[in-house]
């Protein structure tokens, strides 16, 4: 019999190889199936006032005229809006302290960043519900707002919400070991720096949106979303409508890029779902360019003190670090905006083996729009800090950075430990990432072009990173702390008729690919051709319940539940076979698409044959016999609150000293994501993620003007990185499959986004080093670097 | 709302309707024409996910009016796909996984077409360049430069 | 973001657009390519009651040669204008960095040069290369030169009822050599500074990106002529900072894309 531990060498093979996905045909004929595009009889469109203010009282609200403009069917304010839902509150009982306010979809008395939602309209189509919006007259008294997330806990700060008496959100300190003692042993020098991280957003290409549609005669809701998440949408939408669960169904067809955008609870979408109820009508709301900028949530926003201490020798002694962080004037419902600085609070030095480790994390309100989880959350945070210092720690020294690390990063062969900070590891490899990198990269090769074009007036730059990625989440995430959402996940895999299997699971696509490991890992499972397995999932109504794809989970944990589906279903299929071949479950396999003998590999039966002897004439079978040809499995993380995975990266960029300028020459990822179920997904996937830092590493920046005007919410203006500015990025593995499944796969989604930024920082910090120049805030914009250059 | 009627080709099919004036061309294509292949991304040219082909030059929908368009000759990607003249660059991409989300793919096509139906070379550089004005948040853009470098060497291999 | 309703009128001739236009000042705008004008009324920015479309008048197209110039119809598009990037050195120089293919596609010489963007290449080639800007009104044709033209932020000596008909630019002579230098983050962004010059036999220099409209200053000509340090004239601008660069560094950049262009110079 064929356990778990051997389907990696079976015959129908596809986990490890780069099977082209199934769906990429019908995205490549113009055939997606996104929010957007559904249409569906009667269907109205949503449009929005909201603040132009970043703190105001809201005196009164006028939509007399709005009402009767043409096209309108019905418009909201946010009083009214309040009257039919529920408020939230973004707190989660395991991040003690954490505090935020009740949030309405709508601002009722108070606007407390510029775009909040204040009133709903919705009309015929989009272009007339925003000629409406456009006649709603509103009274705003301007409140002092409080912006600056540096000075929004001085005692003249204006205060957000009354009641709490201060902005502060949450606060978390660490202490282990004795950094003070530590750092003032002899020999140990301290290098010190302030590090600024600005505020960048996802900016989906499909921006968020939903059509709702609600049938008042069995009181049922249907959600269409653009979402990463539909079983958690379905709990936050029973809650805060009143409505029975089961009678809400929420459904995340193709998704256009998420990033963690498109998770949390925003108001706009509620709105969308209320006014479904109301009219009895499908409400479509999609969110303008405009919107997303203003309302989709944002990420980074940390201001870091941090200093290391290190020996002549080498040895990193500790890290004493303070992060501040503001996050707009709510903690986002229902994750909380609290799990960045905690992340960068857990991550901070985390590859390294240092004794000593203070952190102190404060998180702020301020009037800017939200801030929450974005991909590789609070990762380039702790990164950055913890690798900048220490290649400026190298540079005092005067020791080559790698070598640094080499002495620092946790032996291979040293797990299970724990971190400093307190992580529990297990099954990392840094040493061995960091080896393959340089051979890669050929380090002492670009070390010497760099000495002979530093002659020459050319100033290129290495940086490296050596980083941890938090995957795989147990319930020990959010669950424990009260939120509705799922830690497991379930898959379910039904043999029909024709001998095709059809799966379904609760993780979600997004355009990683997930519906395509899905496919490779059932059929390589259970032994049939991959273009016969037909995959559901991003449907509440019909697959397994979960938490959808995270956090870099979707492999890891619902990948493995379809792992252990398939062998169950397998093992079922194989009782069955036995009984009509008058054999031994045991002594039969089933490969490409039928039953075999095991031991020559000779067709016993087809699939189809035993499908259809069952589904059609069961009177042929023993009545004895109870035929199950589906199977479903749920598969959680029990023993470790994540799984981490472990990589090295590093980037090559020239400055040039005269514009300030920063190219990115190539781009080197070397990644343990344990096992690698399609090495061509995951390099991609790696790639996407190395941009993404790149982009908050030089480009992207939310501007906002002293009193909370988002200053650069175009496309033209906030600037994401584009094709001809990129580098070739070359991707390597490692695999270390983890030991908490029997799949093995980590999880690969964020490494990149997470690592890139502290390797581009001290790739152009090396390149700065004989000009007597660092730079220590992301963006490194041109401007930014002339100033450290003292060039402007 | 002022609206005029227009005729428009759209994949060799005549589409007639009265639009409103100020509809955009991609709004046109989706909402009156039924082809939601084309995306609308951000509205104000950068993004690139509603190129679509117009009298044999590639354009931004959100930039063209709708009656701008009356009497003229419409390709989207759902054309490309139909005639098989995206056939080769679908291939390719998958083969590369040159998309993961796919919103900003039909754009992107229409981008890669109108460089290599004008002789583009196989030069990583020249592509990203041409590409430039297309937004990609999911991939690295190297998958995607691969495989328009594949489709040019399969054209002009001997 | 849709834009906000209007009138939609398409005239057949240019005389018929005058009237258009001369009958509906204040509310009525030109449509030339769109291609700055469309997102700003996305944006509803720009909320025109009248948008009067330019694409049907034939007086508006073409490019014809005489006595060494070339007259460019406005509604010449950036692509068509690759066609005579022989004719015109320099905007073989310039038309890469215009944007993106699509844009270019659509993009107009005459709307780039009405809208008179202080980032944008073409006022700052018109300026270099020492254009002339036919315009008609209500009250017949006239034209402006190059350097009259551009007086501000989105700000010219175009009058409301008036369109831009052609631009003239003179045909490159045997000997003439041309620069350009364009500094952006991205390809095809508008420029955070940029120059365009031409030396034909005449040296004339244009930033754009650096100030509130396309900059020449025949100070800084003539030292580059007399081969003095150009330091000083350049301190004579007014240097505009946005959200992407200050006016320090837009001063900064000023000298290097200059410093660039001219040791990049066509021979």
């Amino acid at each position: 019999m064929t356990g778990p531990a051997t389907i990696f060498d079976r015959p129908n093979r596809y986990i490890g190889q780069p099977t082209p996905r199934a769906d990429a045909a019908r995205l490549l004929a113009g055939r997606g199936r996104f929010v957007d595009d559904i249409q569906l009889p009667r269907m109205v469109h949503a449009a929005f006032h909201r603040s132009p203010h970043a703190h105001a009282r809201i005196v009164s609200v006028d939509v007399t005229a709005a009402r009767a403009a043409s096209g309108v069917l019905g418009v909201w304010t946010g009083a009214e809006m309040a009257a039919l839902v529920t408020p939230y509150v973004g707190v989660l009982t395991h991040m003690a302290g954490l505090r935020s306010a009740p949030q309405h979809p709508l601002a009722v008395d108070v606007a407390r960043w510029q775009g909040e939602p204040l009133v709903m309209i919705v009309a015929r189509s989009r272009a007339e519900a925003e000629d409406a919006a456009e006649l709603v007259e509103v009274d705003y008294e301007e409140l002092p707002p409080a912006c600056d997330a540096t000075t929004a806990l001085a005692k003249d700060a204006a205060v957000i919400h009354a009641d709490f008496g201060s902005n502060l959100a949450w606060e978390r300190k660490v202490d282990v070991g004795d950094i003070d003692a530590a750092f003032a042993q002899p020999g140990v020098q301290i290098v010190e720096r302030e590090f600024r991280f600005g505020r960048h957003t996802g900016v989906t290409l499909e921006s968020r949106g939903t059509v709702c549609e609600f049938d008042p005669s069995e009181g049922c809701l249907t959600m269409h979303y653009s979402g990463q998440a539909p079983h958690m949408m379905q709990v936050i939408l029973s809650r805060l409508m009143s409505l029975p669960e089961e009678n809400v169904r929420v459904i995340s067809n193709d998704v256009g890029g998420s990033f963690g955008i498109k998770i949390h609870t925003y108001g706009d979408e509620l709105a969308a779902a209320v006014a479904a109820r109301a009219l009895g009508r499908p409400v479509k709301f999609v969110a303008d360019r405009m919107e997303s900028f203003l309302t989709d949530i944002h990420a980074r926003d940390h201001v870091v003190k941090a200093r290391m201490g290190v020996t002549a020798s080498g040895t990193i002694v500790g890290i004493d670090m303070h992060d501040l962080t503001g996050i707009g004037p709510f903690s986002m419902y229902p994750r909380t905006s609290a799990i960045e600085c905690n992340q960068v609070l857990n991550l901070t030095g985390a590859p390294y083996t240092m004794q000593h480790y203070r952190a102190h994390g404060q998180v702020v309100f301020q009037n800017k729009n939200l801030m929450c989880q974005y991909r590789a959350v609070g990762h380039p945070i702790a990164m950055a800090v913890a690798d900048g210092l220490l290649e400026d720690a190298a540079r005092v020294i005067g020791m080559d950075p790698v070598e640094l690390r080499r002495r620092n990063l946790m032996a291979d062969d040293s797990y299970p430990r724990s971190s400093t900070a307190g992580m529990k590891l297990d099954d990392l490899s840094h040493q061995a990432a960091l080896k393959k990198l340089c051979e890669i990269m050929d380090y002492d090769g670009l070390r010497a072009e760099q000495a002979r074009l530093r002659e020459q007036g050319i100033f290129r730059g290495i940086g490296f990173v050596s980083m941890v990625e938090v995957t795989n989440p147990s319930p020990m995430f959010y669950g424990i702390g009260g939120a509705p959402i799922a830690s497991q996940d379930g898959a379910t895999v039904r043999l029909d008729a024709g001998g095709a299997l059809h799966v379904s699971s609760s993780i979600t696509e997004q355009g990683q690919g997930t519906n395509g490991i899905l496919a490779q890992i059932a059929a390589g499972v259970f032994g049939v051709d991959i273009d016969r397995v037909k995959v559901t999932t991003g449907d509440t109504g019909t697959v397994p319940y979960g938490g959808g794809t995270w956090a870099s989970r979707g492999a890891g944990i619902g990948g493995e539940a379809m792992l252990l589906a398939a062998q169950a279903l397998k093992e079922q299929v194989l009782d069955v076979a036995a009984v009509m071949l008058q054999s031994e479950p045991g002594l039969l396999d089933i490969r490409g698409g039928a039953v075999v003998d095991a031991a020559t590999g000779a067709e016993r039966m087809g699939l189809a044959d035993l499908a259809r002897t069952v589904y059609y004439r069961g009177n042929e079978l023993p009545s004895d016999l109870k035929p199950e040809l589906i199977a479903t499995r749920h598969y959680r993380v029990t023993d470790f609150p994540f799984v981490f995975t472990n990589g090295a990266m590093a980037a090559h960029v020239e400055v040039d000293p005269e514009t300030g300028f920063v190219k990115v020459l190539h781009f080197w990822a070397v990644e343990d994501c344990g096992r690698v179920i399609n090495p061509m997904l995951v390099d991609e996937q790696v790639r996407g993620g190395v941009v993404q830092g790149i982009g908050g590493a030089l480009y992207e920046e939310c501007l906002y003007s002293d009193d909370g005007q988002l200053l650069n919410a175009t496309m033209a203006d906030y600037m994401v990185p584009m094709a001809a500015e990129m580098p070739e990025i070359t991707v390597a593995h490692i695999e270390t499959p983890t030991k908490t499944s029997f799949l093995g796969a980590k999880g690969a989604g964020e490494a990149g986004t997470g690592g890139a930024p502290a390797a581009i920082l001290n790739a152009v910090n090396d390149a700065l080093q004989p000009m007597g120049a660092t730079i220590w805030q992301m963006p490194m914009t041109p401007e930014r670097i002339l100033k450290v250059l003292g060039k402007v | 709302m002022k609206t005029k009627d227009i005729s428009v080709i759209v994949n060799g099919e005549e589409v007639r309707a009265s639009v409103p004036v100020r509809r955009n061309l991609v709004d046109f294509l989706r909402t009156d024409a039924g082809l939601t292949g084309s995306h609308v991304g951000c509205e104000h040219g950068v993004c690139g996910a509603c190129t679509v082909e117009v009298n044999g030059a590639t354009v931004r929908g959100c930039l063209m009016l709708a009656v701008q368009a009356d009497g003229a000759t419409v390709t989207t990607v759902e054309g490309f796909a139909a005639s098989g003249r995206s056939a080769a660059l679908a291939a390719a991409f998958t083969r590369r996984n040159a998309l993961q989300c796919g919103f900003c793919t039909p754009g992107m096509l229409a981008s890669a077409l109108g460089y290599i139906d004008r002789g583009g070379t196989a030069d990583r550089a020249a592509i990203r360049e041409h590409i430039s004005g297309n937004y990609c948040r999911c991939t690295g853009y190297q998958s995607i430069v691969e495989a328009i470098c594949d489709v040019i060497e399969e054209r002009t291999a001997p | 973001m849709k834009a906000a309703d209007f009138d939609y009128l398409r005239p057949s001739s240019l005389a018929e657009a005058l009237t258009c236009l001369s009958q509906n000042v204040g509310v009525a705008q030109p449509l030339a390519g769109g291609q700055s004008l469309m997102p700003m009324m996305n944006f509803r920015v720009a909320t025109p009651e009248v948008l009067i479309d330019l694409a049907d008048i034939p007086d508006l197209r073409g490019v014809t040669e005489l006595d060494g110039m070339l007259r460019i119809g406005a509604m010449t598009t950036y692509r068509d204008l690759t066609r005579i990037t022989d004719r015109v050195p320099l905007l073989g120089l310039a038309l890469p960095h215009i944007a993106h293919d699509a844009i270019r596609n659509r993009g107009t010489i005459g709307g780039s040069v009405a809208l008179a963007d202080p980032a944008a290449e073409m006022p700052a080639l018109l300026l270099a290369l020492g254009g002339v800007i036919e315009l008609a009104g209500p009250d017949g044709q006239r034209e402006v030169a190059a350097d009259d033209f551009f007086q501000g932020y989105y700000a010219t000596d175009r009058a409301e009822d008036e369109l831009i008909v052609a631009i003239r630019l003179a045909v490159a002579k045997p000997g003439d050599s041309f620069g350009f230098y364009e500094l952006t983050q991205r390809h095809g962004d508008y420029a955070l500074a940029g120059v365009a010059i031409a030396h034909a036999p005449d040296l004339r220099i244009a930033f754009f990106g650096i100030s509130d409209r396309p900059i020449r200053l025949p100070e800084l000509e003539a030292a580059l002529t007399a081969g003095t340090d150009p330091g000083p004239a350049l301190d004579q601008i007014e240097f505009e900072g946005d959200l992407k660069a200050s006016a320090a560094t837009r001063r900064h950049y000023a000298r290097v894309v200059l410093d660039r262009a001219l040791a990049g110079m066509t021979s």
